[in-house]
């Protein structure tokens, strides 16, 4: 009885094991071949929504990139370009012509053309009706459209003709040809779900329809779409420009950067953008790993990382203890060892490679015993365990928050924390998930010491970040970046000055002196720029990074296959 | 009988709706708003904008306001609008219910499949050289995280072998059926080699029990055969236990499996909760959360009804 029991268990041990096997390599027998004339993408985040106005997310940003063109934008080199439109208005070319308000400001007219080959993926040419449809949708308050300011600015809109047609701006400022955010809508398409603007956001047709080819006129149009996965594009055959070299492009979203990894590592993955991808930190231990087979492209860019200092904390509203902050910390050694100094330290919130930037400003070397001075000057003495108290027995401690769960951040504040505490400060690490540090800790100002970072555009305006009116509070619906509370009344006549100078060598005098103030009065503390990573396949050319927010996408047409297989193609 | 079913169902009723105020409240409670969240991905958000956006998404409105509205419309069956996915809720929520329901009920199915007999198997020989390999498999899949066992499983078989894909549903323009088994054996296996060792441990445990009882001895003791007295007379009063703990279990086939669906990017219940809350999406948070609540009550109901069956001596009235 035993021994037939034990023959009859091998029997079925055997069948198992075949079967398994036999599973095993039909499966992998039966595996589809991976697309050749496919580009596959990972981004680490699905859109929220297709629409271009509703929203700002950066990989709506991303894959719309593809899809669209902005009448203009900054490029890799970060000037200011003509996409959509066939020349950016100037007051030399007679394209934008100031005039005189009777409240003695001036607004601009702006003149633009329209690409004459514009059409949209349904054949429907791209036309003046499609801009005044967007500015009627943009300035109506129930849209949904997130940031509504470029179109509260515009007060009218002339149509000459089809194509061209001249803007009305109440304000004449220096970047007066950027209209970067006018997210050009398909009237043809969109008219009937605006027809009640309440309920645009849900009706709009780039949620409900969003592979309908009329809504894109970009090199590519979204064909299919699997909601919180992925987005295939198919290339446009209505698109005036140059042809792209991929028919497909699949983007996939990957939220966990160690599935990334082993997606790209698989073949399941041609590429990770750098805009939604690896951290550097990240990206840098890729490329030590597999640097022979992906091409690892890092740059410098606009964002930087920095630590907002809330200047109501009477400890932080003395400047020589925001000054003995920074001076106390080493940020060339933590770019170096961290980032294998591929992060610019940063000086001020304007990068090097901003063409305002200035140089000769106040520059805070790691020097420690000249941080320990400037506290000792505060009256910030060191007493037992050599932290430091002042006069009435305070210890000088402070809170620092981050972004929890952001393991380079959270790297970056403990050696910070290690730093200050040399000097005799009590730092006390207080992180909290992302949606509580902005959406209650620095949107109502009830933090100390918080590290973040701002993405910015070429010459930004720090108008949100360091004007007085932008002080979040009850008033304005906790509106405004200007977390610290920052309030300097040079600064804001600086700020309000540098938007209507035209003249660029008057704006470059004004642009240094708030420079100054900046690097003078510290309401944050810089830390660095930070550098988006590609991780792209060796064969892949043409990817030029731009170290602003607007994304490589937008001259997808240029992304080219440059190996021996792509010859033999 | 159907009286108790009736008062349960009312109960389950009760339950739903004190559930679904609970949830509102807590994620109302929680800080920052989605246009809180706006902001933060949009520096150019000017106060009038933030004002503006507050009203249209109806955030303004106290809570208790917005709770009854969102009442009122899940009783003429709308689920409202997804803010995270600009769909109505219920294109979200239905694709992903199927998809966690497939990944979970192969999992659970697979999990039963091998860990009942094995509980079995190891109770009847306690001690023996199998009862501790049994037991030291348990352990092993019990103590792995499930992130690091999905790791290696991806590095093994998608990036050495290369004979499974590391993610996602299906792959892109194919989605048949052979398609979706590949991509379904590396997050089948992650969840059922994490579950298999409690199922077991609770078997083993329950059958141990029921083999040291009277009634046992008296079977055997009667000449019943070996294969009578487990199955039969063992089997069916050690599964009173078991089967709390898989009604239990039930519950988290539609909730789905955050780390593993995270892990292999796969589109299931646990993600779209989790990001749902996070993300302040008040309408699918609480479908979802709400749908797993009911399917845990109605799966404890089904474990009540399947006692009276198992066990003779438990009535309802």
């Amino acid at each position: 009885m035993t021994i037939r029991r034990s023959g009859r268990a091998r029997l079925v041990v055997l069948l198992i094991r075949h079967s398994l096997s036999l599973a095993v390599t039909c499966l992998v027998a039966l595996a589809p071949a991976a697309a050749a004339d496919a580009l596959r993408i990972g981004l680490t985040q699905y859109p929220p929504t297709l629409n271009p106005s509703i929203d700002a997310a950066v990989a709506k940003t991303y894959v719309l990139a593809m899809t669209r063109r902005p009448f203009t934008v900054y490029d890799a080199d970060w000037k200011l370009v003509c996409m959509l439109c066939t020349e950016l208005p100037s007051i030399e070319n007679r394209l934008a012509v100031p005039f005189d308000k009777p409240d003695g400001t001036r607004g601009v007219r702006l003149t633009y053309t329209i690409q004459p080959g514009a059409t949209w993926g349904d054949g429907v040419p791209l036309t003046t009706e499609d801009v005044e449809f967007t500015w009627e949708v943009g300035r109506n308050p129930q849209s949904g459209v997130a940031s509504a300011e470029l179109y509260r600015r515009i007060t009218g809109i002339e149509i000459k003709d089809a194509k061209t047609f001249t803007m009305i701006f109440d304000k004449l400022t220096f970047d007066y040809g950027a209209i970067n955010d006018f997210e050009v809508l398909p009237a043809h398409l969109e008219r009937a779900a605006f027809s009640d603007p309440a309920q645009y956001r849900i009706r709009t047709r780039y949620d409900t329809d969003p592979t309908n080819p009329g809504l894109y006129f970009g090199p590519y149009r979204i064909s299919e779409v699997a909601n919180g996965s992925f987005i295939v594009l198919t290339a446009n055959p209505s698109w005036w420009g140059r042809k792209p070299a991929f028919p497909r492009i699949e983007i996939y979203a990957i939220e966990n950067t160690a599935a990334l990894e082993a997606n790209l590592l698989s073949g399941g993955l041609d590429m990770v953008a750098g805009e939604l991808g690896l951290s550097l930190d990240q990206a840098i231990a890729f490329e030590k790993r597999h640097g022979d087979r992906f091409a690892i492209v890092t740059k410098p860019g606009l964002s930087y990382e920095h630590v907002d200092l809330n200047f109501d904390n009477p400890i932080l509203a003395d400047v020589r203890v925001r000054q003995a902050l920074l001076t106390g910390i080493d940020r060339t050694a933590i770019s170096r060892q961290l980032f294998d100094g591929r992060q610019l330290v940063a000086d001020g919130f304007v990068s090097p490679l901003d063409r305002v930037f200035a140089k000769d400003i106040r520059h805070y070397d790691y020097d420690p015993m000249k941080a320990r001075a400037l506290l000792d000057d505060a009256g910030w003495r060191v007493g037992v365990g050599g932290m430091r108290s002042d006069a009435t027995g305070t210890r000088l401690a402070l809170d620092f928050a981050t972004t929890a769960g952001n393991r380079t951040r959270e790297l970056v504040q403990q050696v910070l924390q290690a730093q200050w505490r040399q000097l005799g400060i009590d730092v006390r690490i207080r992180n909290e998930p992302a949606r509580i540090l902005f959406g209650q800790s620095l949107a109502r100002r009830r933090f100390t010491m918080a590290m973040f970072a701002w993405v910015t555009s070429p010459e930004n305006v720090p108008r949100s970040m360091l004007h007085s009116s932008e002080i979040p509070r009850e008033a304005n619906g906790w509106g405004g970046e200007n977390f610290p509370g920052f309030r300097n009344p040079e600064a804001d006549a600086l700020i309000d000055k540098i938007e209507v100078e035209l003249d660029e060598s008057r704006r470059a005098a004004i642009w240094q002196r708030l420079q100054e103030i900046y690097a003078e009065q510290l309401p944050e503390l810089p830390l660095y720029y930070r550098s988006d990573s590609f991780v792209l396949p060796k064969w892949l050319k043409g990817v030029r990074p731009t170290g602003h927010q607007y994304p490589t996408g937008l001259w997808v047409e240029d992304w080219r296959r440059g190996d021996a297989a792509a010859a033999a193609r | 009988m159907i009286r108790f079913l009736g008062l349960r169902a009312v109960e389950i009723l009760v339950v739903l709706v004190i559930m679904s105020f609970v949830i509102y409240a807590l994620i109302g409670l929680m800080p920052g708003d989605p246009i809180d969240l706006m902001i933060t991905a949009n520096p150019k958000l000017t106060a009038a904008d933030i004002v503006r956006l507050k009203a249209v998404y109806g955030i303004d409105q106290p809570l208790m306001g917005r709770y009854l509205a969102w009442l009122r419309n899940i009783l003429q069956g709308d689920l409202g609008f997804s803010r995270l996915y600009s769909q109505p809720s219920v294109t979200i929520l239905l694709p992903r219910l199927g998809n966690s329901a497939l990944l979970m009920g192969t999992s659970f199915v697979l999990a039963l499949a091998i860990g009942l007999p094995a509980g079995i198997a190891a109770a009847r020989r306690p001690h023996s050289l199998l009862d501790h390999a049994i037991n030291f498999a348990c352990f092993a899949g019990i103590s792995v995280p499930s992130f690091w066992l999905a790791l290696m499983l991806i590095l093994v078989f998608a990036v050495a072998l290369g004979w499974l894909p590391a993610g996602g549903l299906a792959t892109i323009g194919d989605g048949g059926f052979v398609d979706r088994i590949q991509h379904l054996v590396l997050p089948v296996a992650t969840l059922t080699l994490a579950s298999i060792g409690g199922y077991t441990r609770f078997m083993r445990s329950a059958m141990a029990e029921a083999l040291r009882q009277d009634f046992i001895r008296t079977a055997r003791a009667k000449g019943a055969g070996e294969r009578r007295v487990v199955l039969h007379h063992a089997l069916r009063n050690a599964m009173i236990p078991v089967v709390t703990i898989v009604a239990l279990s039930f519950g988290t086939l539609f909730s789905g499996a955050l780390i593993t669906e995270t892990m292999f990017a796969y589109p299931g219940m646990g993600k779209l909760i989790f990001d749902s809350v996070m993300g302040n999406d008040y309408n699918l948070a609480l479908a979802g959360l709400l749908f797993a609540t009911l399917v845990t009550l109605l799966a404890n109901l089904a474990a009540d009804v399947a006692y009276a069956w198992l066990d003779p001596r438990i009535t309802y009235r």
